[in-house]
């Protein structure tokens, strides 16, 4: 009973001055919704960069020709082309826990049909490289093993080539020519979208490895391969038996660099959260800076409050109000203040996460979570600069605040 | 019947920097029930501070302070805030309402901090009937800076009046009203005295005085003078006197 009226008198003193508890609530609303809509950006883009690795395909370890400079720079991966077909052969056949293992090589040419051209990605690939990579078709199928072992002219393609040469029709028979040389399509890629560095995965042509080989790149050095492992528990256990396996067949001495690099699936995910979490740490931070003004401008307002209000604290005391009487009044209208305000920048959080992904398409994903912390955090801003203020007017001597002018 | 308030050698002393300021010396004083003590003397002679003393406003610095045979002189303050709210109404000479705040919803403030649970609509229909009690039925709703001096301070002895105190403290409260005004007020405390409340009034007026049952005059932070008043007035009389408005009576 004493409580509810104590907070009836709170909610009273704060809709009689209605221009400074909008100023005052100001403050933790823009604080607050700095959070929520920071903290979205920070989500969303945290969970782009998650389905781009997923993209890669399960268990999926990458091995890379390429070698790490004495300084610690590395050159390009791939470029110095150290890894043979045998190595990926030799790989699935002696480490245990490898499903499959598909050699890659890459190079960027142009392809036509037709009357038409495109500058595209050319792939080659195992039989086994759209089962590691998650990969299903759209429409046709993949090339087969006997196409890989015969190093047959036959390829698959990603969505975006499909479109820029054929626009809407199938072009699963139709014939591609890459060096003049014709190749018969045997399927469409379901579309993956942006890789994680920018580039489009469905922007690409995937021959088998062999025919990449002779018919195309002229070359049998190989950029990487695609390594699967049986189950995210044995992977770390297959990246140290390849690489031991690698280092023992290209002769690598004790404390020399591996000519080659391997990743785990794990170390790129962990890699790219690092940095996604890096960004929302740096953009909570921000708004969370904003957030402690905005108390800072409750506690002032409410000092203000008290000071003004000193003779009216007086007639309360002495007609019978406690300090805690006292304090709990205050300190409700500074929770007041801060979850009000908390709750319509929730709001403003939300709405302008919801306008950049909208406008700007970038990412947005406005968690409950950050919505439930954001709000306890406003609330507790009210009570953390309310205290003090609230913790003055409750000490104050009753004939004094009686005699305030 | 045991003394409402009994004062024995009080002595309050206040510490202003290097000096001290004796502004109660000894003041030994009891007050029965039912009593309307007028309380004079020079400013500064320590009135105020007696009056704070009794209200439970301040405590001391040393003697005894019975209330209602209750010592009350080492309570804490919370314990304080508890008698002032259930046994002692104040009225004080500025009126002292919260302003932007209705008299209804002034009168109420002392019904919220009380102890014993009270509904919401029990405390309204109290808070009307004490400023119905008081002459101001029709103005529940009125803001202070809506209402004349005298209306305020009915207002301010509404308030004092809702929690059923036994003592009402009065601290020159006809102070910033005009002569007439003054004699409704003390009609007001006339009314409330005969009904068995005991009023303690600190004026500096003769004429207001003389509407007390008891005079005291203080100087120097001692009680000088304390006799029974001669020839009493009466508000009740004076307003009838051909001068009088017919409005004030009502109200009185
Ligand atoms: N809080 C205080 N601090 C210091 N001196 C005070 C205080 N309150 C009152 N006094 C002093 O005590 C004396 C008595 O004051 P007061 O009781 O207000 O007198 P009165 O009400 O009779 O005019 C005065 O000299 C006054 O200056
Ligand atoms: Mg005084």
């Amino acid at each position: 009973m004493k409580h509810t009226a104590t907070i009836r008198i709170a909610l009273r003193a704060l809709r009689r001055n209605k221009l400074r508890t909008a100023l005052t609530m100001l403050g933790i609303i823009i604080g607050v919704g700095a959070v929520v809509a920071m903290v979205g950006i920070g989500a969303g883009a945290k969970a782009q960069v998650e389905a781009q690795i997923a993209t890669l395909g399960q268990n999926v370890i990458l091995v890379m020709s390429g070698t790490t400079t004495a300084s610690g720079i590395r050159t390009g991966f791939g470029s110095a082309g150290t890894l043979k077909v045998e190595d990926a052969e030799a790989i699935l056949r002696e480490v245990p826990g490898v499903v499959s293992v598909s050699p890659e090589l890459r190079a960027a040419m142009q392809v036509a049909s037709g009357n038409q051209n495109l500058m595209t990605q050319i792939l080659g690939e195992g039989a086994d490289y759209f089962e590691i990579r998650q990969w299903p078709f759209k429409s046709g199928t993949s090339f087969t093993e006997q196409d890989v072992r015969g190093a047959n002219k036959v390829c698959v393609i990603g969505l975006t080539t499909s479109r820029t040469l054929f626009g809407d029709a199938d072009p699963v028979g139709e014939i591609l020519r890459i060096k003049q040389v014709p190749f018969v399509i045997t399927g469409v890629l379901t579309p993956k979208g942006m890789s994680m560095m920018g580039s489009d995965q469905d922007d690409v042509v995937i021959l088998p490895y062999t025919s990449a080989m002779k018919r195309v790149m002229g070359q049998t050095m190989l950029r990487g391969m695609n390594v699967q492992a049986a189950s995210p528990d044995v992977l770390l256990q297959v990246q140290d038996q390849i690489i031991t396996l690698l280092r023992q067949k290209h002769r690598i001495q004790p404390g020399r660099d591996d000519d080659f690099t391997v990743r785990g699936q794990q170390d790129i995910a962990a890699m790219a959260t690092e940095q996604s979490k890096t960004m929302t740490i740096l953009l909570a931070a921000v708004a969370g800076v904003s957030l402690v003004v905005g108390g800072i401008g409750i506690m002032n307002i409410m000092l203000v409050s008290v000071t003004e209000r000193t003779r009216e604290i007086g007639i309360r005391m002495a007609v019978g109000a406690h300090g805690s009487d006292i304090l709990l009044q205050f300190l409700i209208e500074s929770i007041t203040l801060s979850s009000l305000g908390g709750i319509i920048g929730i709001l403003l959080g939300i709405l302008s996460s919801y306008l950049l992904s909208t406008i700007s398409h970038w990412p947005t994903m406005v968690s409950p979570a950050s919505i439930v912390v954001a709000f306890l955090f406003s609330a507790g801003v009210g009570i953390f600069f309310g205290y003090y203020p609230a913790q003055k007017a409750a000490a104050l001597d009753p004939i004094d605040a009686l005699r305030y002018e | 019947m045991k003394p409402l308030i009994q004062l024995e050698n009080l002595v309050k002393t206040y510490q202003s920097g290097e000096v001290e300021v004796r502004a109660v010396r000894n003041v030994s004083l009891v007050v029965e029930p039912g009593e309307f003590v007028a309380v004079m003397g020079a400013s500064g002679s320590g009135k105020s501070t007696m009056m704070n003393t009794i209200g439970c406003l301040d405590r001391p610095t040393a003697g005894r302070y019975l209330l209602d045979g209750v010592d009350v002189s080492a309570l804490d303050r919370a314990r304080l805030a508890d008698i002032r709210n259930e046994k002692i109404g104040f009225v004080f000479q500025g009126f002292n309402l919260l302003s932007r705040t209705s008299a209804v919803e002034n009168v109420e403030l002392p019904m919220l901090y009380a102890r014993g649970a009270k509904s919401p609509r029990d405390i309204r229909a109290r808070a009307l009937a004490a400023l119905a009690m008081v002459g101001l039925a029709d103005r529940a709703e009125h803001f202070p800076n809506q209402l004349s001096g005298g209306q305020q301070q009915r207002v301010a002895i509404a308030r004092a009046l809702c929690n059923d105190p036994s003592l009402i403290l009065a601290d020159e409260p006809t102070g910033n009203l005009d002569t007439r005004t003054s004699i409704e007020i003390m009609g007001v405390f006339q009314k409330l005295n005969d009904s068995g409340i005991t009023i303690m009034m600190v004026t500096h007026e003769l004429d207001i005085a003389a509407f007390a049952k008891r005079n005291i005059v203080m100087r120097d932070g001692v009680i000088v003078t304390d006799k029974p008043v001669e020839r009493r007035h009466f508000a009740a009389e004076e307003l009838n006197q051909p001068t009088a408005q017919p409005n004030a009576v009502a109200a009185a």
